[in-house]
């Protein structure tokens, strides 16, 4: 009789699980009024699963017959997802206070999205990949849509949904086409078939198929159709969930697929990350100069931030992971700060979204005008804030790999982003004042607050962030 | 084995007739009924495959479940087949286009396929003789030990579903009147009925 596997690494997940379920029930009796609760009880679920993540040390264990993996890139990038989740969550909670559309299950959508994530970066299999990616994706769903009686949010939901089931297809079949080649889905059966034999072109057409899939969860160019409309549909802080927490996953997922089992094959899929991270720099950068609401511009920055991103994977070397683990640390805070200044974007009861209502914040409310001009200017990579360490590493790793050229064209891309970035704080600074906003919630305000004073401290300190993100980088590549 | 190949074209022409009757009948309810005469034919072929849990399941959960289902939805929806049609013509020279595409590239990926050198010995689970365990018990084994973990992670996923089904569907109607047994058990005589003397010639005040 087989053993019970060794469910040790697993738990963090697995405490998560047994906890959705618990608020479950327990939003189920207690009914509506239960929100807050939920919202705080799953924030203190995840506290609970980082400090386990944190205990366990990094140390690598693969487990469930080889089909998950914990080690410390997973645990790095799982703390980082944690952070994300439960800072959108306290914004979640604020807003669905103010707007009513408080459910129970909306925080617990959140959660199990969560642990999606978290099966994601430890997924160690082709199906083990697959399970993970739909359970974060379909929690996804059904916030985007969260807000039923909003055309704009029901619209978004559908077509969220059904974008993203094309992408799960065209990842189910460049999967089947590699498990046809090599006669396996696990990681490291992959690696050894494709080192034995690579370059084969079943195997390439499934490489790009998986490829294209994972851009479409990362949002990244040409898959991003869906990220504007997604994006403005939705309500504010559920973009902020969705621009933080599944995009570092997703990256984490990606490092971990081609840099694992298709490490032996860099030289073939290196040129198809390299042009969806140059075309997603550019297009972000371009493409954002003409938005006026506000929520579709964040969604073109984060297609632009996913670029420089993804310049950390296409280099494929210890230096690249690490650049881009310390990017999506700094992007989270960045952008969750930014979307809590848009949350407080409210003006008699009302949630605005254009650029444009933001005219004279300076004025009228200074602090908030002053932490997002700090997060605009981070975004932009204007010291001294932080957004420049996360670029210059990213930076650091192209040339020393020999991509002079990708980190001259990320240079000149963050040139022109910086353009409509500097806008806003434009915008908010000389522009005549228009409606005063309204006066934010607390936990809003403390938000962007620790956020944009976060990208002063990184920015002073980011050695032990670089270190963490440095050791993480290591344990991903062998040898 | 003259009988297992005949019973093989017969199962494999009937699913092949049923599919196409999918397609072209023009009630849709008569489209759901041909799928499941496909997805019979289709568990006749696991049988012969020696796979009969497969067939079972076919059986049981894609007739007896999804394809009723189907049934009800369509038999509910009242979908207006000329309508549909109407888009499809629209629609259907880019899907052929790129289905005619794919076609060609998977041709051409499947004419020059080739296996890992070392695909045989990664072969995650061998088919074991059959002679020594059934069918059933060889999938159980599988599946809730060596993919014990895929296994519950599906399940999240389906409770998953099920919330986001009810989040999005439920509503509470403060308008709607619903049956309460208890109340209708609890009342008595005194609450609902009142007896009023009424003066001759004269009416009674409601």
């Amino acid at each position: 009789m087989a053993a019970l596997p060794n469910l040790e690494p697993a738990f963090p997940e697995i405490l998560l699980i047994l906890a959705g379920m618990a608020f479950l029930l327990i939003g189920v009796f207690r009914g509506r009024e239960s929100t807050t609760f939920t919202t705080w009880a799953s924030i203190g679920a995840m506290a609970v699963a980082a400090w386990l993540i944190h205990a366990a040390h990094g140390v690598p264990v693969v487990t469930f017959g080889g089909l998950f993996a914990v080690n410390a890139f997973t645990a790095f990038a799982k703390v980082l997802t944690l952070l994300g989740a439960s800072l959108a969550l306290i914004m979640i909670n604020s807003w669905s206070q103010q707007s009513g559309v408080a459910r129970f299950e909306i925080p617990l959508l959140v959660l199990f999205a969560t642990v999606g994530m978290m099966l994601m970066i430890s997924a160690n299999d082709l199906i083990a990949l697959y399970v993970g990616l739909e359970l974060q994706s379909l929690p996804l769903y059904v916030l985007a849509a969260v807000n039923r009686d909003n055309l704009r949010s029901t619209e978004a939901g559908v077509k969220y949904f059904v974008l993203g089931a094309l992408a799960s297809g065209l990842l189910l079949y460049g999967a089947s086409m590699v498990y046809g080649f090599s006669g396996t889905t696990t990681f490291a059966g992959i690696a050894s078939a494709t080192q034995s034999g690579g370059g084969h072109v079943g195997v390439l057409i499934g490489i790009v198929f998986v490829i294209a899939g994972l851009s479409f969860k990362v949002s990244a160019v040409p898959f991003h159709m869906w990220t504007p409309d997604v994006y403005e549909g939705s309500s504010t802080p559920i973009t902020a969930f969705f621009s933080v927490a599944p995009k570092i996953a997703g990256l984490a997922l990606f490092l971990r697929v081609l840099v694992g089992p298709f490490g032996g094959m860099l030289a073939e899929w290196q040129q198809v990350v390299i042009a969806i991270s140059l075309l997603s720099m550019m297009w972000g950068a371009f493409a954002a100069i003409v938005q006026k609401n506000i929520k579709r511009l964040m969604a073109y920055s984060s297609i632009g931030h996913v670029g420089y991103a993804l310049i950390g994977l296409a280099v494929g070397t210890v230096e690249g992971a690490r650049g881009m683990l310390f990017y999506m640390l700094i992007y989270i805070v960045m952008s969750i700060g930014a979307f809590a200044c848009i949350l407080a974007m409210r003006v008699d009861g009302k949630a605005v979204e254009d650029v444009t209502d933001l005219s004279g914040l300076a004025k009228t409310r200074p602090g908030m005008a002053a932490a997002m001009a700090a997060l605009m200017f981070s975004m932009a990579g204007i010291p001294p804030l932080a957004g420049i360490w996360g670029k210059f590493y990213i930076f650091v790793a192209a040339v020393n790999a020999g991509l002079v050229w990708l980190a001259v064209v990320g240079v000149l891309a963050s040139a022109v982003a910086a353009y409509y970035y500097l806008r806003i704080v434009k915008i908010m600074y000389f522009d005549e004042p228009g409606k005063a906003l309204d006066q934010p919630a607390i936990s809003t305000a403390i938000l962007y607050g620790l956020c944009s004073l976060a990208m002063l401290g990184l920015f002073l300190v980011p050695a032990p962030f670089v270190n963490g993100a440095s050791i993480a980088a290591k344990s991903l590549f062998p040898g | 084995m003259i009988v297992a190949s005949l019973a093989f074209y017969l199962f494999s022409f009937m699913a092949i007739i049923g599919a196409l009757n999918v397609i072209f009948q023009r009630n849709p309810v008569h489209s759901v009924l041909w799928l499941i005469f496909t997805f019979f034919n289709a568990a006749g072929l696991f049988v012969l495959l020696g796979a009969e849990f497969v067939a079972m399941i076919l059986v049981v959960v894609y007739v007896g479940a999804v394809a009723v289902l189907f049934l009800f939805v369509v038999m509910m929806l009242d979908v207006n087949v000329a309508m549909l049609r109407e888009g499809f013509l629209r629609y259907m020279p880019v899907g052929a286009v790129i289905g005619i595409v794919l076609l060609v590239e998977l041709a051409v990926v499947m004419g020059g396929w080739a296996f890992a050198p070392s695909a045989h010995l990664l072969s995650a689970a061998p088919t074991p003789d059959m002679a020594q365990v059934s069918n059933t018990q060889a999938l159980g084994a599988l599946l809730y030990t060596k993919y014990v973990y895929l296994f519950q992670v599906s399940g999240i996923i389906l409770l998953v579903a099920m919330i986001g089904s009810i989040v999005l569907t439920l509503r509470r109607r403060p308008d709607s009147r619903k049956q309460v047994i208890a109340d209708q058990v609890a009342r008595r005589a005194e609450d609902t009925l009142e007896v009023v003397k009424v003066q001759t010639g004269q009416g009674v005040a409601l």
